[in-house]
């Protein structure tokens, strides 16, 4: 009597997990995204995206060293981008729309991928040891929410000027400063980076493996790309919180729009 | 040299798939370090057996590493510490004198518990049942090598036949995924020309399969590390390659059973 009720117990589960598969069917091609295999890979495409908006959004912040002219005038190229071909902001408003696409896939298929894995995983009682996971792939669930956050908070600051009384639409210089100028604001940004560097770390070497790019010649140097790429990404976005704190980059609260003759020392 | 050791086991006890199960403190003392870990296991099941106590249940069948039947987590890894191991392989001079071993069966939702540390590995052969096959024509045999392999694709195919369908990789990883058994039972096949045939639907139809039971991978690697046949993580990254691929150019053929 035991056996059969094992048995039928132990199939009453795999019908459980089975069952947690099954939904309504989407037609080609969207139906590739209804398989885990198939949603880590758009995970890995909009992963490549958001690793190259990360690198080009970053190096765009270089004009920062230039000073608040040049920043504006950078800011002011990317609402140009197409010349006069097209409306101003067309092109930039096309880049934002592919870019909180990609965020949106890449957030729904991290999301149910990791629920699934919260379903079919079962925790050892007596603990397990980790061989070769690192402690950016275990933390890949916390530090993708973490940059999420932080995103939210940083278009609030930067794009919308929720938080900063100071700020003045159009003098990226000015706001960044005025910003980054508080220490909790910058400790924030440096935290928020090390959580994308450990995100980006794990990400640009699982992309490979994702999306089945493997070959026997340039295997060894995955891990070190992302290394690099990873730590290249944190030493730059960290530079501007760091040097607007010891004063490299400063405006004196002065926008670009309101320049005050020197001498004259109010406000 | 044969040493006599003294080890603690923290084992774990269930007596059916319905039970709560618990963790069990058995002295193991006078235990040659020449013993595999099995035939320790068998020395306390005779010991347990002579004072009328259940014997621990584990399963095991070849006792040389290639039936897969025997996994047991140990310290928190898939057949213990010892790398590209089975525990029927793993030695008691791995351990040191005083030790304590934590025992554990595979733990996975796919798996569920048997009895103590035996887990009912099924879904295994339902992945393989569903694309770990080739077509060929019926007749006389023909001539071996009549088909030319070339040599490295021949080895690699069978670095991916080494799999002995243990489930350590399922044990080992935190997502409880199977990806690097069923990229082995994909892959073993896909390299070779007598794949080709089923080559895109193999992958998709096993893959398919293995997702009704399994968690998904986000390419920690420990399956790799865990395997004591050492299969290779790159299996994984060929077998996405052609899921993919038999996706995006079947669209009639997308839907699963
Ligand atoms: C600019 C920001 C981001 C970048 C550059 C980025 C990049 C990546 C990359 C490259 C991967 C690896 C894809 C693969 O394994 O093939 C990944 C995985 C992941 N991302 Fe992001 N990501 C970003 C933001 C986010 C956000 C906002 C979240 C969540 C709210 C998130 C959650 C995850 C999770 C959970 C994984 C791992 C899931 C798995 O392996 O199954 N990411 N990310
Ligand atoms: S891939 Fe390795 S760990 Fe997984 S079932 Fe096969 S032999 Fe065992
Ligand atoms: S008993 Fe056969 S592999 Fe261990």
């Amino acid at each position: 009597m035991q056996k059969v009720s094992a048995e039928q117990k132990i199939k009453t589960r795999k019908e459980k997990l089975k069952k947690t598969r099954f939904r309504i069917k989407l037609p080609w091609p969207l139906s590739i995204y209804q398989t885990y295999v198939g949603k880590k890979w758009v995970m890995a495409l909009t992963g490549i995206g958001l690793l190259g908006f990360v690198l080009v959004h970053m190096i765009g912040n270089f004009h920062l060293y230039e000073g608040p002219t040049q920043t504006h005038e950078y800011a002011e190229l990317l609402r140009d981008l197409g010349g006069h071909l097209v409306p101003r902001t067309l092109i930039l408003w096309l880049l934002r729309i592919g870019l909180i696409a990609a965020f949106a896939l890449h957030i729904h298929s991290a999301y149910s991928l990791s629920k699934r894995n919260v379903i079919t995983n079962s925790q050892y009682r007596g603990g397990r040891k980790y061989v070769v996971a690192n402690y950016a792939s275990r933390t890949m669930r916390w530090t993708g929410p973490i940059i999420g956050l932080y995103l939210i908070y940083h278009l609030a600051d930067l794009t919308w000027g929720h938080f900063n009384p100071d700020y003045v639409r159009g003098d990226p210089y000015h706001n960044v400063v005025a910003s980054l100028s508080s220490i909790p604001v910058a400790a924030l940004y440096i935290f928020a980076n090390i959580a994308l560097a450990l995100h980006i770390f794990h990400g640009t070497w699982s992309i490979f493996q994702s999306l089945g790019i493997n070959s026997p010649r340039f295997n060894p140097y995955r891990q070190a790309l992302a290394g690099i790429f990873a730590l290249v990404i944190f030493a730059g976005n960290i530079s501007f919180p760091i040097f607007v704190q010891s004063g490299v980059i400063d405006d004196r609260g002065d926008s670009i729009f309101e320049t005050q003759p020197p001498g004259n020392s109010e406000s | 040299m044969e040493e006599k050791i003294n080890v603690t086991l923290k084992v774990w006890r269930q007596t059916s798939p319905n039970e709560p199960g618990f963790f069990e403190i058995i002295e193991a003392n006078d235990i040659s370090t020449d013993a595999s870990f099995l035939e320790m296991l068998d020395v306390v099941n005779e010991r347990l057996l002579d004072i009328d106590r259940e014997p621990i249940a584990f399963e095991s069948d070849c006792r040389e590493g290639i039936c897969g039947t025997c996994g047991l987590m140990i310290n928190g890894q898939a057949h213990g510490p010892e790398k590209a191991t089975a525990t029927c392989q793993l030695h008691m001079r791995t351990f040191k004198n005083g030790d304590n071993i934590i025992i554990e069966p595979w733990r996975a939702d796919a798996f569920p518990i048997i009895k103590d540390l035996v887990v009912d590995r099924s879904p295994f052969d339902e992945i393989i049942e569903s694309g770990g096959y080739i077509s060929v024509n019926s007749g006389a045999a023909a001539e071996a090598n009549q088909i030319p392999v070339p040599k490295e694709v021949a080895d690699t195919a069978f670095d991916a036949a080494a799999c002995i369908g243990c489930g350590a990789c399922v044990a080992a990883c935190p997502n409880s995924a199977a990806q690097l058994f069923t990229a082995a039972k994909i892959q073993h096949l896909n390299l070779l020309p007598q794949g080709q045939a089923e080559r895109y639907n193999r992958a998709e139809s096993m893959i398919e399969k293995m997702e009704e039971f399994f968690g998904t991978c986000t390419n920690h690697g420990e399956c790799e590390s865990a395997c004591p046949k050492e299969i290779s993580i790159d299996f994984i990254a060929w077998t996405n390659r052609d899921f993919i691929k038999s996706k995006l150019r079947n669209p009639k053929k997308a839907n699963y059973k």
